[in-house]
């Protein structure tokens, strides 16, 4: 039996609307894409934000038509028309109750959003830190994020990890916010991850606190918001919240020391003696530089230089060779090492797990 | 529209016919290097302000080709940070400042009646001392580097935060030359505002009581005095931050225990009113144009002038919107809300008396009212963005995003760009004695508004899609590279649309239809007089019984004195 045509373009249009449908049940079962829109939150504070950017929203939209609206009218109104009449319209110089009327409503609107605003502020601002919560310091550096841990659960070890932080997740019932203490090495930073919380900024003696308290699993993404040099624009964040299983795990893995292979014994060699270890820390090892990130755990890392390029070994290698084939104007110098020490290191570095 | 100028005291009846007389062009150049008439500073401010706005306005669409890709190597990271820097000061101190001074220059004496500024030789002085301010600015890019050989222009921003300036971040002289140009500029400032001030205060003709004054020189008045307060406290932070650099002073230097955030409450203090600074002059040719177009009186004259005052001393009072994400108290925060908010009820009385001004007229659209009516429109959505981003947490997402840029270019393109060219095409035939080409004008017009509108309209999303600014590349799977193409191509149209508008400069400096004394049929006193005006601007004083004298001069049936 043949359909006619209308009927069969109108088969395959519902199939591939059901079709959507029930694919984007799988999306929405996954919980919110990973974005950098600010209307896509999953995280109380950044929530609360997006519900008052509504309301905001509607009532300056509001004002926009009314006044635009009567701008249009009037152009179209009273714009002169072109037969040539010279008398001159009738002359108005004013009117107070006119005046008090477009006044007095204004400041009610003004009232109103004032103590939306207000009410908003005090609650994200001022909300009291639950036990439970986690406490992390992040700390702004030119031109990438470390993160130190504190002791935590059974883990009785504090420790300090760089460019992808990790947090539990958090849910209604049992909240586990993470309070994070904002702090600067050098200039000012910022600290935005839209899905998560609006921005703070990172100000060298002038310690900021913020919280997140994510209710969705997954990778968020942001980057520094405020200008601290030139390389500001690849000083990208990534935010991994973890079950709480996933979380642990990470945990007790970063607690450990640095593996000690005996098999890259070489490249551990080149990196505590051609300067690496002044910059860079590798725990249970002589390498305790504070200036560049940890190296302790490299490998369980996915991204490099603040989430600019792929951890991978090709990417790994031709960073230390020449970071500014890269990231032009990052502090960490091309240490000029030989083709076959550079082997070494990447490789020892890459038993950095 | 006919001449239809009568005779009043002072008038072009009683001046004489100039002399003519061929001068050598060194002769002319002479002249206009020597000269204390302010007609020829507030063109020379003028000539200043255009000059700087190509030159900003280029390297800005150098910034808007690198962006227009994602990961593009048009531009080096140094040389991006360099052109954002420059062009935000450039178009802050090198436009907008020189502007309000073109303006208040060339209008404000004449509109008063009076031959010249109060101070004539201060005049000179000041606009000279601006003038030397960019030239230290510009000439950053080749001395900027000294012994180091490093950065060789600033890249620190205009806001330049602490602590990006101290010599361990911004080696070599760029910053210093960034520091002392703005000292500079900054006395040529306080200058012209001395002089308008003074003005508008002790020159007005007889008659011209305070509130028989024209609004432009109300606003300028009250620009002026809102200059002296804060220029101030930005000469005193640049004078701490030279010192920090030469001195090893450390009030910014934080390595030392000096407060990054001292710098920010120094720098908005300023900051802030600074805008209101530069919006003042669109506000004052708006006050000119729209009542001129319209054929009607201008709307609650006391309340506009209450409402200039009001906005005024209300925006000293918001300087740390601008700070929200510094971590303040929750207190602190609420205070300034309230504060950003309050501004919004005297300009929104404003754009009401505009419409209102306009309700009820003959609205001939013109070029000057053509860009004046774009401008209600853009500065109605850029006080409504500006409402948004008062809410404190709201600005925490957006502070530092390309929807704060697209705000606050919806005021100084939207509103003071413009306005600039409304007052242009507006005062042109009184300055040159010839009208602009009203053809060319339009394409002007349209081309600017469809550039305008593509760029900074799609520039409000890509801030809410989280791009923020100062960044020289962005990744190219943050989705934001089909908006930043369509903004790019944005400021190409209004690039071609400034082209078109220079071209009419000079084409109708040449060749323009010759303007007589009075082409708009206007009611304020330069329309008395002949264009250009003769040196000494009126042969007798003028008297004047209202503030529309050449309303009463040309309906003496129905005059406006009777009403006010």
């Amino acid at each position: 039996m043949k359909l006619p045509e209308w009927l069969r373009i109108g088969r395959i249009a519902g199939l591939v609307f059901s079709l959507a449908m029930f694919l984007s049940c799988f999306a929405f079962a996954e919980g919110p894409q990973s974005t950098t829109s600010i209307f896509e939150p999953t995280s109380t504070p950044a929530a609360e934000i997006h519900h008052l950017s509504l309301f905001v929203f509607e009532i300056t939209g509001a004002i926009f038509v009314v006044v635009a609206g009567l701008l249009i009218y009037v152009i179209i109104r009273f714009r002169a028309g072109n037969a040539e009449d010279d008398r001159e319209p009738a002359q108005i110089y004013g009117s107070n109750q006119v005046e008090l009327a477009w006044t007095v409503i204004p400041v009610l609107i003004v009232v109103v959003l004032f103590l939306t605003t207000a009410r908003m502020i005090f609650a994200i601002q001022d909300a009291p830190m639950p036990q439970s919560a986690l406490e992390v310091t992040v700390i702004g550096h030119q031109f990438w994020w470390e993160y130190r841990y504190p002791k935590q659960g059974l883990v009785d070890q504090a420790f300090v990890a760089a460019n992808e932080l990790h947090v539990p997740l958090s849910n209604a019932k049992q909240p586990r916010p993470t309070y994070l203490k904002l702090l600067s090495a050098d200039a000012d930073h910022s600290f935005w991850v839209p899905q998560l919380a609006g921005k703070i900024d990172l100000i060298p003696n002038h310690p900021n606190e913020m919280w997140i308290d994510p209710l969705h699993t997954g990778l968020y993404v942001g980057q520094c918001a405020q200008f601290c040099g030139v390389q500001h624009a690849n000083m990208l964040l990534r935010v991994y919240v973890d079950t709480p299983e996933q979380y642990t795990a990470w945990v007790d893995n970063q607690a450990r020391p640095g593996v000690q292979d005996p098999a890259v014994a070489e490249g551990r060699r080149v990196f505590e003696t051609e300067a690496c270890m002044n910059c860079h820390a590798v725990r249970g090892t002589a390498a305790t530089g504070r200036f560049g990130p940890d190296l302790t755990h490299l490998m369980s890392r996915e991204t490099l230089a603040s989430g600019e390029i792929p951890n991978t070994r090709d990417n790994l290698r031709q960073w230390i060779k020449n970071p500014d084939s890269f990231k032009p104007g990052a502090l960490m110098p091309a240490m000029q090492l030989s083709d076959s020490q550079l082997d070494q290191v990447t490789t020892y570095l890459e038993t950095l797990k | 529209m006919a001449d239809r100028t009568l005779p009043i005291d002072g008038s072009l009846d009683l001046t004489p016919p100039r002399e003519e007389h061929e001068s050598t062009i060194l002769e002319t150049l002479h002249a206009w290097v020597i000269t204390v008439d302010h007609k020829k500073l507030g063109l020379m401010y003028m000539m200043m302000a255009i000059f700087f706005l190509l030159v900003a306005g280029g390297e800005v669409l150098c910034i808007r080709i690198q962006l227009a890709l994602p990961n593009n190597h048009f531009l080096s990271p140094q040389v991006f940070n360099r052109l954002f820097t420059m062009h935000g000061t450039t178009m802050v101190f090198l436009v907008g400042i020189p502007l309000v001074f073109a303006f208040a220059n060339y209008i404000v004496p004449l509109q008063v009646g009076a031959r010249d500024m109060a101070f004539p030789r201060l005049n000179a002085f000041s606009f000279w001392m601006t003038l030397f301010g960019g030239i230290f600015l510009y000439y950053s890019f080749l001395g900027g580097g000294g012994l180091y050989g490093v950065g060789n222009a600033p890249d620190v921003t205009w806001w330049a935060y602490a602590p990006l300036t101290s010599r361990a971040f911004s080696p070599g002289n760029a910053t210093d030359y960034w520091a002392l140009a703005l000292i500079v500029t900054g006395f040529g400032t306080l200058g012209g505002a001395v002089n308008v001030i003074a003005t508008a205060i002790s020159m007005r003709c007889k008659g011209m009581t305070l509130m028989r004054m024209p609004l432009l020189v109300w606003l300028m008045l009250v620009d002026s005095a809102l200059l002296l307060v804060t220029i101030t406290p930005l000469t005193a932070a640049q004078i701490m931050l030279v010192i920090d650099r030469y001195l090893g002073a450390h009030f910014f230097d934080t390595q030392a225990g000096g407060s990054a955030v001292v710098w920010m409450h120094f720098f908005w203090i300023f900051g802030h009113p600074e805008v209101y600074v530069l919006v003042f002059p669109a506000f004052a040719i708006a006050s000119e144009v729209i009542p001129v177009f319209s054929r009607k009186a201008i709307f609650g004259y006391p309340a506009m002038v209450a409402a200039s005052v009001g906005i005024a001393f209300v925006s000293l009072g918001v300087w740390a919107h601008h700070m929200f994400t510094v971590g303040m108290t929750s207190a602190g925060n609420a205070f300034f809300v309230l504060s950003t908010m309050l501004v919004g009820i005297p300009t929104g009385i404003k754009i009401f008396n505009w419409l209102a001004t306009m309700w009820g007229g003959k609205i001939r659209f013109h070029v000057p009212m053509l860009f004046c009516t774009a401008f209600l429109f853009q500065f109605l959505a850029a006080g409504l963005t500006g409402i948004m981003l008062s809410v404190a947490p709201l600005d925490w997402q957006l502070h530092g995003s390309y929807f704060v840029i697209a705000h606050f270019h919806y005021i100084l393109v939207g509103a003071i760009v413009f306005n600039t060219f409304a007052g242009i095409y507006y005062w042109f035939p009184k300055a040159t004695g010839r009208m602009m080409s009203e053809t060319l004008g339009k394409w002007h017009f349209w081309l600017f508004l469809i550039g305008f509108h593509l760029t900074f309209d799609t520039m409000h999303f890509v801030g809410f899609e989280g791009m923020p600014r100062w960044i020289y590349t962005y990744p190219a799977d943050r989705g934001w590279a089909n908006l930043n193409l369509l903004i790019s191509l944005g400021g190409l149209i209004q690039g071609i649309a400034v082209l078109i508008f220079a071209y009419n400069l000079i084409s109708s400096l040449l060749n323009g239809k010759i303007a007589g004394n009075d082409p708009w049929d206007a009611w304020t006193l330069e329309w008395s007089t002949a264009s250009p005006p003769p040196d000494y601007n009126f042969s007798t004083d003028p008297v004047v019984h209202s503030r529309r004298p050449l309303w009463d001069l040309k309906h003496p049936e129905d005059p406006d004195w009777k009403y006010e």
